[in-house]
């Protein structure tokens, strides 16, 4: 399939959302005021662990403009209500995968709803409060997570008291009036430290720190390593990020006198997700719950999820009967908003002699922090399907352990586990390179898939849908000048220049459109893949589309717009995309994982489709023609051999709205609904090449290129898909060079504002170079794979192989992310056994780099 | 993110000022640009009564030719001096090391004043006063004094400005023929810098006549590099390296989660010689 | 409370006010201004910038009674008859935005940077603006809005 000679899409149509956002007129959840609204503010932990020895809110309640103060315990009746009811009984906790299965297979009552009955031996735990969906295991140890901390804090940050006041500074004063007594526990703030023997317990009920493990195995892996002639292992850290969207959270809710419920607008990815979790989690009947994603400032994962903020709001709004609105404030946002990555990776490889991998062994400590967030636990299982990369072979061996920290939950951000996985193939094939002696260009080709079209099967036991690696590759290599780059690069080393050049590759794929529904069902995730699209023509021939997609910058409305307006031959500006309302889209999966498109978007086209179906039929009812003879061409059906006789579609739209004179049995109005599950996942590719100058005096790092040839299928809007590759490598170079939260030993947040926490501005980042291939995937007619996170997911490696690359005299082979110039400087230092004096001040919670490199020189067992 | 309650006078010239101050006592604090207290009063890390604003005063914001130095006053922004054409010519470094404070928009706002007497080692302009070897002037309930920028600077945080004294007026020499640089390395532009090096060199028959190096966030105050300023005193250009690599000595930097103290040890040399190296160049 | 005047978006508007009130928050919550955001509350992001007296600064550093008597720019007030500004033209085509939520902040910036830098380099575009965090673009399509508005300006064909 090649690009369509459609109108709209392929084309750089601006985007429609634009208006209202570059002319200040948006409307974000802070910007919604209702009459009588009050504001809330949260007092929370400082300690990351502690017992609430004693917690006195009464001198807050009465400062000026206080209406009320409550504690963990005054509140736990309000969301107590249903013993039952939480998301995780809800998604069948409790029940093994086979159990659900075999329920679902008989057609039994619903495998939903969790009871003593349903889930026959295995105890329901009452007094659970969860907000975790994805369960990997039956055994998976889910800690109590209330909303407003009761006994005991958890990580810093953890609330522990609400006040509602008439406006926020007054809410923000009172909090300073709240007493609270804490004793203070033993934290855990590091990852390997807490799965050792004798480590103090996050959760002393749970009785462990290992929260679960998971593994996947596929062909004989002690058979891969003992024909190895090269085994190499490494250890790679995932540092903590921290996501950043640059509007923090926020809520308000508002009692619904009509129906006696609620809606609720809250800075949210996931208003669907979001309107079925508060139902079950504070109990009020779904049916009368209305979740409303406003305009929505940035999400990047951090808004999917369900958070303790949004079941206050929802509950006080209930308490108090008025409408109730939380903003967070960005020092809220660092320690509340879930974190992302936070992985120890130990990755052995075993290969030929001519460097073609055999077998792959991964070992995963996951940090899941203090409580299981929505999706949390599952952020390194969708890593499992790709850590395999863009490469072939036969043996792979994967498992990860969730472990408990006294520190901010962690969960999706952008990439979810992809990044993690694509950085440890991709820096461990340089080590196969340099363990072989071969070019690392070469040592990719070797382990390449060969080109294919349809669905291959992986080392990971799930099918690619199409690939063509040695064409990206070639190109990225003459767009990048890589001859060239190499003769600089020897110019420089053979005079010494202090700023030394690297060139690193990154050779990837995304798993993107999280969706058949039956694989997500057995990995546990406790969420559906299936997406929705309602195309509805009007009686003036206009056009609504609802999507069950809910945008938050990636366009959604520009791009739905042009697929519709294709499908239907219209005018792009004559279609409406609807979204983001569960009164307007009762159903809809939302956005996240790169999914938009190849279900989502496709919805849109299905439907549309259906539209142009029965349009058809009536067209050749009004032009008494077979409907066999009917030809759509431009938004016109005509007769075929005679093109004088024809109609509009907006003819038939109108037609079909009166119902005067419609083909027998044919119900009135255009409107088509399309429920779309997918056969499979896709997996748009790439290849990168990250140009760096390096200061070996200081450590200094400085982009000078960036190249990408990447391939996510047909593109409906170039110019979306661009931006979605700049701000994707841009979080990737974010990763690789500049951010990082860091504890200190007490588990306080050192990196707790924009100040610490380094996000990189105009100025430090590069001018990227792109280019694009088209590899249709076959999951769906319109051939579309997705592209949110492929720059996240292939920038880290490409930058840190290319600092690595320009280190190499001096025998470097690895650098922890992020490359600070401190850390470089201090590889230099170290390769150089010179004194680099201690890292006195080494507030990260990890193994020194100094420990690192012997680590990661690769060991050789053949 | 919201500063406690506090009252607000605006002051209406300098001597309401220090009467404000007189009157207030330990609770007030002065709100020059308001760039360096604002946050840290949002973060209440710091919790004054009283702020007396200085914005009203007019006549503080002025960049003067005054024979032998150029005077500055109190309230002269930071984007004022990057683009005053008497600072470019005579005083580039000033120009120049104000262009690199923050962003543009702290520069629309940030002060000389604010900044010098906040007193924070990690600011830029201080280190590049000593190395010029400012005047300030300061004037309280007492009268008028001036301090050189050399005996200013006390502690972390902590200058020899009294409760009731205002700083009015910063005097920098006109550099002449003398070369200067100044090297901010920090990991993103508008962040503070890790280390910073100010140098004005003064060059004399094809050696090195004189030089003065300031050094940014080497310590609790800013700092001079004296050993490698003597080292350079009378030497042959070629031996800027050597000589630059006492330039921590006498220092006591920091360490934390940009660097350690060892790391800002290794930039204050590296980047002393690059800033010497520079000045001689200019 | 402390009685202010200042001309916000060619309107002039008195309030009273606590001395400790922000400019944003007082632009936001007293005059409605919703196009002016909150973003970091550490001076680093520049979501909030604004313009005062046709400078850029960043509103949640600014006390409102700081403003007092001043001239007061925001996203909403740089239409002129009806017709965009320039800066949100050039945003809009060379897509310089994609959640949008840094915009107002970004273009505020933007604005301020060519009035003072009407030539700029891609370097001292970038460096211009410096104070001003985006997630989503990675910056490039921000700084070829800013180089479209200098073509415009210069008379030469985008």
């Amino acid at each position: 399939m090649t690009q369509a000679p459609e109108r709209y899409i392929g084309g750089g149509v601006p985007r429609k959302e634009d208006p209202a956002l570059v002319t200040g007129r948006a409307n974000w959840t802070d910007n919604i005021k209702l009459p009588g609204m009050l504001h809330v503010s949260l007092l929370r932990s400082p300690y990351a662990h502690a017992k609430i020895t004693s917690i006195d809110v009464s001198a807050a309640r009465e400062q000026p403009g206080v209406v009320a103060a409550f504690t963990g315990d005054d509140l736990a009746e309000d969301w107590d209500k249903n013993p039952q009811a939480n998301p995780a009984a809800v998604t069948g906790y409790g029940m093994s995968l086979d159990q659900r299965v075999r329920q679902a297979q008989e057609g039994g009552e619903s495998s939903v709803t969790d009871t003593p009955e349903t889930t026959g031996e295995q105890p329901v735990d009452e007094k659970t409060r969860t907000f975790v969906s994805w369960i990997p295991t039956d055994d998976t140890k889910i800690p109590n997570h209330w909303p407003v901390a009761r006994d005991e804090v958890n990580y810093a940050g953890d609330i522990v008291a609400v006040v509602v006041a008439t406006d926020r500074y007054k809410a923000q004063d009172a909090l300073e009036f709240i007493e609270v007594d804490y004793e203070p526990m033993e934290p855990v703030v590091d990852v390997e430290a807490a799965v050792a023997d004798g480590a103090p317990l996050v959760h002393e009920d749970i009785g462990t720190n290992e929260s679960f493990t998971w593994t996947l195995a596929t062909g004989d892996i002690d058979d891969a390593f003992n024909r190895a002639d090269v085994t190499i292992k490494e250890r790679y850290l995932q540092q903590r990020l921290i996501p950043n969207a640059i509007e923090t959270r926020g809520v308000v809710a508002n009692p619904d006198a009509i129906t006696g419920g609620y809606t609720v607008y809250s800075s949210t990815q996931i208003p669907h997700i979001l309107k079925y979790v508060l139902a079950v989690y504070c109990d009020v009947p779904e049916q009368q719950l209305r979740v409303v994603a406003p305009d929505v400032g940035g999400g990047f994962g951090s808004k999917l999820n369900v958070y303790a903020e949004e079941v206050i709001a929802l509950v006080l709004a209930r308490k108090l009967g008025v409408p109730i609105k939380w903003i967070e404030d960005r020092s809220e946002n660092y320690l509340a908003t879930i974190h992302g990555r936070g992985q120890v990776q130990d990755i052995e490889l075993a290969a030929t002699s001519e460097g073609k991998i055999l077998g792959m062994r991964v070992n995963l400590l996951a940090d899941m922090g203090a409580y299981l967030m929505l999706d949390g636990p599952g952020i390194p299982i969708l890593g499992a399907f790709v850590y395999p990369g863009v490469y072939t072979f036969d043996a792979y061996d994967f498992s990860v352990t969730g472990v408990f920290t006294n520190m901010t939950p962690t969960d999706a951000y952008r990439g979810a586990g992809r990044p993690e996985a694509c950085f440890a193939i991709e820096r461990i094939i340089e080590a196969l390179a340099r363990e072989v002696g071969l070019d690392p260009v070469e040592v990719r080709r070797r382990n390449f898939y060969e080109p294919f079209d349809e669905p291959t099967d992986t080392p990971a036991g799930i099918q690619y849908d199409s690939m063509n690696m040695p064409m990206v590759l070639d190109r990225v290599l003459e767009l990048a000048d890589y001859e060239g780059l190499l003769e600089e690069q020897r110019r420089r080393r053979e005079s010494g220049d202090p700023v030394q050049l690297g060139i690193g590759f990154s050779t990837y794929t995304e798993i993107c459109g999280l969706a058949p529904s039956q694989v997500l069902a057995g990995l546990r995730t406790g969420g559906s893949g299936w997406e929705t699209a309602k195309v509805q023509m009007l009686a003036s021939g206009k056009v609504e589309v609802i999507t069950g997609t809910s945008p938050h910058g990636q366009g959604h409305v520009t791009s739905w717009s042009q697929i519709a307006a294709d499908a239907l031959g219209v005018d792009v500006n004559d279609v409406e995309i609807l979204h983001g309302d569960t009164a307007l889209s009762p159903y809809g999966r939302d956005t996240y994982g790169s999914r938009s498109l190849p279900v989502g978007g496709v919805s849109v086209h299905l439907a549309a489709q259906q539209v142009v179906d029965k349009a058809r039929k009536i067209s050749a009812h009004m032009l008494e023609a077979a409907e066999g003879d009917m030809e759509f061409e431009g938004g016109r059906f005509s007769v075929a051999g005679s093109p004088d006789q024809n109609v509009t579609i907006q003819d038939v739209a109108a037609a079909a709205y009166m119902n005067y004179d419609l083909p027998e049995g044919m119900e009135p109005v255009l409107s088509e609904e399309v429920f779309w599950d997918p056969p499979n996942f896709t997996f748009p590719f790439g290849a990168h090449i990250c140009v760096t100058e390096v200061d070996t005096e200081t450590g200094f790092v400085k982009i000078r290129d960036y190249f990408g040839v990447d391939d996510c299928g047909p593109v409906i809007n170039p110019i979306i898909v661009d931006g979605q590759l700049h701000g994707g490598i841009a979080q990737g170079v974010a990763q690789a060079l500049y951010e990082e939260a860091i504890y200190d030993e007490e588990g306080n947040l050192t990196t707790g504002s924009m100040v610490d926490y380094l996000i990189p501005g105009a100025p430090e980042l590069p001018k990227y170079t792109l280019e694009r291939t088209v590899t249709p995937s076959p999951t769906n007619v319109m051939g579309v794979k997705g592209v949110g996170e492929a720059g996240t997911i292939g920038a880290p490696p490409a930058v840190i192989n290319s600092v690595v690359d320009a280190l190499s005299p001096y025998g470097i082979t690895h650098i922890d992310m992020p490359a600070s110039p401190w850390k470089v400087w201090q590889a230099i230092q170290d390769a150089q056994g010179q004194e680099a004096g201690t890292r006195d001040a080494d507030l990260s919670g990890r193994p020194s780099q100094a420990a690192d490199s012997t680590d990661t020189e690769g060991g050789t067992d053949s | 993110m919201i500063p406690i309650a506090f009252d607000y006078e605006v002051a209406e010239s300098v001597d309401h000022a220090i009467e404000l101050l007189k009157e207030n006592g330990d609770e007030a604090k002065l709100l020059a640009g308001g760039h360096s207290l604002l946050p840290i009063m949002k973060l209440r890390l710091a919790t004054p009564t009283v702020l007396i604003d200085l914005g009203r005063i007019d006549d503080l914001n002025y960049v003067r030719d005054e024979g032998d130095h150029l005077a500055i006053g109190a309230m002269t922004r930071h984007c004022d001096m990057e683009r005053d054409a008497t600072l470019q010519e005579q005083c580039g470094l000033i120009s120049y090391t104000a262009s690199l404070v923050g962003d543009p928009q702290v520069r629309h706002r940030g002060t000389i004043g604010g900044s010098v007497s906040h007193g924070d080692a990690a600011s830029d302009l201080p280190s590049a006063l000593l190395a010029l070897e400012a005047n300030f002037v300061i004037k309280g309930s007492g009268g008028e004094r001036t301090v050189a920028a050399g005996d200013f600077f006390e502690d972390y945080l902590q200058t020899t400005l009294a409760p009731d004294e205002v700083l009015t007026e910063i005097q920098v020499p006109k550099l002449n023929g003398a070369g200067w640089s100044y090297k901010k390395f920090n990991r993103r532009a508008q962040d503070w810098a890790v280390v910073g090096v100010a140098a004005v060199v003064e060059r004399s028959n094809g050696s090195i006549g004189s030089a003065r190096i300031g050094l940014t966030n080497m310590g609790s105050t800013p700092l001079r590099a004296t050993a490698a300023e003597s080292a350079l005193s009378g030497a042959d250009p070629s031996s800027v390296a050597e000589a630059t690599s006492s330039a921590d000595e006498g220092t006591s930097p920091s360490s934390d989660i940009a660097a350690s103290s060892e790391y800002r040890r290794h930039l204050a040399r590296v980047l002393s010689r690059r800033a010497v190296e520079e000045a001689l160049s200019r | 409370m402390r009685r202010i005047q200042m001309t916000v978006d060619g309107r002039a508007h008195v309030a009273e006010v606590e001395p400790r009130l922000l400019l944003l928050h007082h632009l936001r919550e007293n005059l409605g201004i919703g196009g002016v955001h909150t973003g970091c509350n550490t001076t680093s992001c520049g979501a909030c910038t604004v313009h005062i007296d046709g400078e850029s600064v960043k509103s949640c550093t600014v006390l409102a009674v700081q403003a007092d008597g001043h001239e007061v720019t925001t996203v909403r007030g740089i239409m002129e008859n009806g017709l965009w500004h320039p800066m949100q033209q050039a945003f809009h085509e060379a897509h310089g935005l994609q959640c949008g939520y840094c915009t107002p902040g970004m273009i505020m910036a933007s604005i301020s940077l060519l009035k003072e830098n009407p030539d700029a380099t891609e370097q001292e575009i970038r460096e211009g603006l410096e104070g001003n965090l985006c997630r989503c673009t990675g910056y490039e399509n921000i700084v070829k809005a800013v180089q479209l508005v200098q073509q415009h300006t210069n008379g030469q064909p985008a």
